[in-house]
């Protein structure tokens, strides 16, 4: 026997699906900062990551179920690599790729029985803080852009970005955007609503190095993210006469990336 | 396509994709092609203490003709490996940036890199593939060497790999050379070289063998101080692949003619 259900009654349905499935898991957050774009979610894998590289100066971030994101993932390099293989490798951007994630998802969304329930990130580095492009594409193609350079993702990503907006300032290193990052992941799921603590070890950190050439994409584990996550807050009121440091107290790269223990070997992103 | 569960490589990719991408898919017309197209000659590669030197005379050929002076033949195909290409320029230029772009498709997808051995295997597959256009005269063939990071001494994980036109792989001890001056150039490596080199010594070494590959070879090009064009010399060790920068090289290059002064046989 049929049942007659309104085009409207469907897409409710599939939506709320989605959106029930994408917050039973962990949100990740992606911010803009003065080293580069810095991306962190929890994952309790080592293996299986949520945060990728797919080209030169762009980066992938996702929440959701892993099977299709990781297909995504896969289709974005892959279009990333062929565009860049056919034309140049400056002609692979962001914004292209956000808009073929755009046409997928919203595809999928209309044409299958059941949506992806995923929500993932594509973003750009620039060679400036106002180049950077951040954009966020869900479950049902619609893809929304970030100039502010704070973006966060998954069941309560509203809760995160409101909790952390005051805070976040464009140009401060890579060390506080990580502590920034963490407070607002921290900042939701505790009791009643309230905080909880996220541990170092269940944190997958990665970032679009802006000052690198070539490939920027470099995770941050072990010791490198330890030795980030140790560095002394800046003062909160910088003395406006002190000549500005170039690099936050503790040396280059907020000495993460390239210190030791990390697992990055040049370009490697194991 | 692009969400098919599917492959790692790059070239399987596109062969589905695009395949009018791919080298040695074209149909080519009958006859020789080969003198229609610029050559590529001289590459020397030794393996050194803690990894390899790879360096390339700067010169193409069109029969007797010069067709490019500066031209490079020399890469780096991922962080930790060199390539160098002899033969038809084009077709060799196009086979490595496939490879490089294989390589780096290859680890973004697995999150990991292959192998070295596997990154040769991967080089051979695609000289295999060019067979019929080389039995037309647009051979490539390529050498490969590079630090295996899966060695378990880091002072011998330099290793190098040549190659015959059919996708042959052989892997050599010590230094090689491809390209018309290849005799040359090895017959002079095999009386210089000896194993446990420094990174320094198989520099110097490469560019002496090339300079002897200039002399008795027209189609390589020696030191060309007038426009002061030098060797493209390239080190692959733990610290990742690294070129030596037009000031170092002029530097190697002018201490070689210097010595070549005193005598020329080296």
């Amino acid at each position: 026997m049929q049942f007659y259900a309104s085009p409207e009654q469907i897409m409710r349905d599939r939506a709320e699906y989605a959106r029930k499935n994408i917050a039973r898991g962990r949100n990740a957050v992606v911010l803009s900062c003065a080293d580069g774009v810095l991306f962190v979610t929890e994952n309790v894998s080592t293996a299986l990551h949520k945060v990728s590289e797919i080209y030169d100066r762009i980066g992938f971030a996702a929440v959701g179920r892993y099977n299709e994101f990781e297909n995504l993932r896969r289709a974005g390099v892959r279009m990333a690599d062929l565009n860049g293989y056919s034309y140049d490798r400056r002609d692979v951007t962001g914004r292209a790729l956000a808009n073929a994630y755009a046409q997928t998802l919203g595809a999928i969304f209309t044409d299958q029985t059941k949506p992806f329930e995923v929500e993932i990130c594509v973003a750009e580095v620039g060679t400036t803080l106002q180049a950077d492009e951040l954009y966020k594409i869900t479950y049902d193609g619609s893809v929304e852009d970030y100039p502010s350079g704070v973006l966060a993702m998954g069941g309560q990503a509203d809760a995160i970005v409101s909790n952390i907006r005051e805070d976040h300032r464009p140009d401060e290193p890579l060390a506080t955007a990580l502590r920034l990052a963490i407070r607002g992941l921290s900042s939701i799921g505790g009791e009643g609503g309230g905080n909880r603590t996220v541990s170092t070890p269940q944190l997958e950190v990665a970032v679009l190095d802006r000052r690198r050439t070539g490939r920027t994409f470099r995770r941050i584990t072990g010791a490198a993210l330890a030795g980030l996550l140790d560095q002394p807050a800046p003062p909160a009121e910088p003395e406006p006469e002190q000549p500005e440091p170039e690099q936050p107290p503790g040396g280059p790269a907020a000495g993460g990336p390239d210190g030791a223990g990390g697992s990055d070997q040049p370009g490697g992103t194991a | 396509m692009f969400t098919d569960a599917g492959t790692s490589s790059f070239t399987q990719f596109l062969s589905l994709a695009a395949p009018e991408l791919l080298p040695g898919r074209r149909p080519l017309p009958a006859g020789a092609a080969g003198e229609f197209a610029p050559h590529g000659t001289t590459i020397v590669a030794l393996v050194c203490t803690g990894g390899v030197v790879m360096a390339g005379d700067r010169r193409a050929t069109m029969g007797n003709l010069i067709a490019a002076r500066d031209i490079e033949k020399v890469h780096a195909a991922d962080p930790y490996s060199l390539v160098g290409i002899a033969g038809t320029a084009g077709v060799g230029i196009e086979m490595v940036r496939l490879f490089q772009v294989e390589l780096e498709h290859y680890e973004k997808i697995e999150g990991a890199m292959l192998s070295l051995d596997g990154k040769a295997n991967r080089l051979a597959t695609m000289i295999r593939g060019n067979l019929g256009a080389a039995m037309q005269g647009l051979a490539v063939v390529p050498i490969y060497g590079g630090f295996d990071l899966a060695a378990g001494d880091p002072e011998q994980a330099g290793r190098i790999f040549s190659f015959d036109v059919a996708g042959g792989l052989y892997e050599e001890t010590g230094f090689d050379a491809i390209g018309s001056g290849s005799v040359f150039a090895r017959s002079a490596l095999k009386k210089r070289y000896r194993p446990g080199v420094s990174v320094d010594e198989a520099v110097r070494l490469a560019v002496e063998a090339l300079y002897d590959a200039a002399d008795d070879d027209t189609a390589t090009g020696g030191p060309d101080r007038t426009r002061k064009i030098y060797p493209v010399v390239m080190t692959a060790t733990a610290e990742g692949t690294r070129k030596l920068s037009e000031a170092e090289a002029a530097a190697v290059g002018e201490a070689v003619v210097a010595a070549r002064m005193e005598n020329p046989g080296g």
